[in-house]
């Protein structure tokens, strides 16, 4: 084990090269470019001896994936943004063919107005595409996800798609100190992979043809019912991770001072890091005060929200907008709660267009929640409120 | 024949696959074997398979998988399959 001093992008294709992928393809976008600049360090050093695919859209990297994938190949790949939605319509191929690629996406405003820093709408764009969505909170977090990624993906229980979240210049461009473990480590953590299926000469099939609406669903139960195994698989690799490699940053929520907690805060992400040191003030003051932190947009966490529920009111900070709706994390808890708790469950927006959440702001909407003084739902920090 | 063990689309070699596609047809390729020479260019440029070889080198059509395309017809040199509506075979 050794310890390494960088930012996101290049700790997550140091992480990505250690996973040993047959296949990256991949087209630069900011945030994300140092990702794969970081990966062609590793073409050039010899390091990464898979093959490196420059293709000419994000379209075409999500789909030379793909058919790598199709091969039986370990496939990675990494966008940002406006990349990611001009993958969409390949997000759910990926899926619906059970193949697990695995992606890093940096979360990043969709624009017009041009803007490159950190929101989530990109990604909460693409929840229902049926990809396993992880949200990292520090360098170390996206090392070991994409790590764990790889080994919860091409699980047999499994066989999905995994994203790994993170936030743009926050956490993509900010060098921290992150344990690296040995390649030999990694090589017994990741089993070989071993495909659902795949299209080989010695046994030939055809993928994608037309299919009646009876297997239709089944093929979408199918990816429901990988979802809930992911939801038993997350915890385990996790705890596998935290015995051989003694770090561990949560299941599908990470907990951080809920035990005794009267009100919860919950949030994704940097903000999610940031949050702590908001809990630690607030309970200085003498307030009983938690966070669960959401590491899994997809599969969501509900069954743990609901012991949450049981337990605490929420507060929930979202970094996204459904236009004409909620935030998304707002939005899901509620629906998870419903019938089953009588939580009250306060939705902030905040940090949109990537505008600062520090832990100030952080302190300022939980006591505006414990004061009595907000409402159901509102826009934090609004110019001019 | 290896099997996969997933919910998904796959399908696996098979005469039929996608059901008795004779039923999409509007043309029927209709043979008279007096004319045909066993050349066998149907046979080579069907693009469903549905030529039937026969061991003395006769050729058969198999109407339960012919979508009717016409490609038979098309290709054949001396005329021995030409297309007529389906309905007008009765």
């Amino acid at each position: 084990m050794k310890v390494m001093i960088d930012t996101g992008n290049y700790i997550a294709a140091k992480a990505a090269v250690m996973a040993k992928p047959d296949v990256v393809a991949a087209y630069p976008i900011t945030p994300q470019t140092t990702l794969v600049e970081g990966i062609a360090k590793y073409v050039a050093t010899g390091e990464f001896k898979g093959e490196y695919i420059c293709v000419e859209s994000e379209h075409s990297a999500m789909s030379a994936c793909i058919g790598a994938s199709a091969t039986g190949s370990r496939t990675f790949t990494a966008t940002s943004s406006h990349g990611l939605l001009l993958m969409h319509e390949m997000l759910h191929w990926a899926s619906l063919a059970r193949l697990p690629v695995i992606m890093c996406n940096i979360n990043r405003v969709i624009g017009p107005g041009w803007n490159i820093w950190s929101d989530q709408n990109d990604s909460i764009a693409q929840r229902d595409t049926g990809w396993i969505q992880f949200y990292c909170s520090s360098c170390q977090e996206i090392f070991d996800t994409v790590i764990q990624s790889f080994k919860l993906g091409e699980h047999k229980k499994v066989g999905l798609p995994v994203m790994i979240n993170y936030d743009a210049f926050i956490l993509s461009h900010t060098s921290m100190p992150v344990y690296i473990p040995e390649q030999k480590e990694i090589d017994d953590f990741i089993p070989t992979f071993k495909p659902l299926w795949k299209l080989d000469v010695d046994n030939p099939i055809t993928f994608g043809n037309i299919i009646g609406p009876a297997y239709y669903e089944k093929v979408r139960k199918a990816m429901q019912d990988a979802q809930e195994n992911a939801k038993t698989l997350i915890p385990e690799i996790a705890k596998e991770w935290k015995n051989k490699f003694g770090r561990y940053h949560g299941d599908l929520l990470e907990r951080y001072k809920c035990e005794d907690a009267e009100y919860i805060l919950m949030s994704m992400s940097a903000i999610g890091a940031e949050s702590k040191v908001a809990i630690d003030n607030l309970r200085a003051d003498g307030l009983k005060i938690g966070l669960a932190r959401v590491r899994t947009f997809r599969p969501f966490p509900s069954e743990e929200m609901i012991k949450l529920g049981k337990q605490s009111d929420l507060i929930v900070i979202d970094r996204n907008i459904s236009i004409g709706s909620e935030g998304a994390l707002f939005n899901e808890t509620k629906a998870a709660l419903y019938n089953k708790s009588d939580a009250k469950v306060h939705g902030f927006i905040a940090g949109l267009g990537g505008k600062d959440v520090t832990y100030q702001d952080i302190e300022k909407i939980c006591k505006k929640v414990v004061n009595g003084k907000a409402k159901d739902f509102e826009w934090y920090g609004f110019e001019g409120d | 024949m290896k099997k996969y063990d997933v919910v998904t689309s796959i399908s696996y070699p098979k005469k039929g696959a996608m059901g008795k596609t004779g039923s999409w047809r509007v043309f029927k390729p209709k043979l008279d074997k007096s004319k045909c020479v066993k050349c066998l260019q149907c046979w080579v440029f069907c693009p469903e398979g549905v030529i039937i070889k026969n061991k003395d080198g006769t050729i058969d059509i198999d109407y339960e998988y012919c979508k009717g395309c016409g490609v038979c017809a098309n290709v054949c040199k001396v005329k021995a399959i030409v297309m007529e509506r389906e309905a007008e075979d009765k």
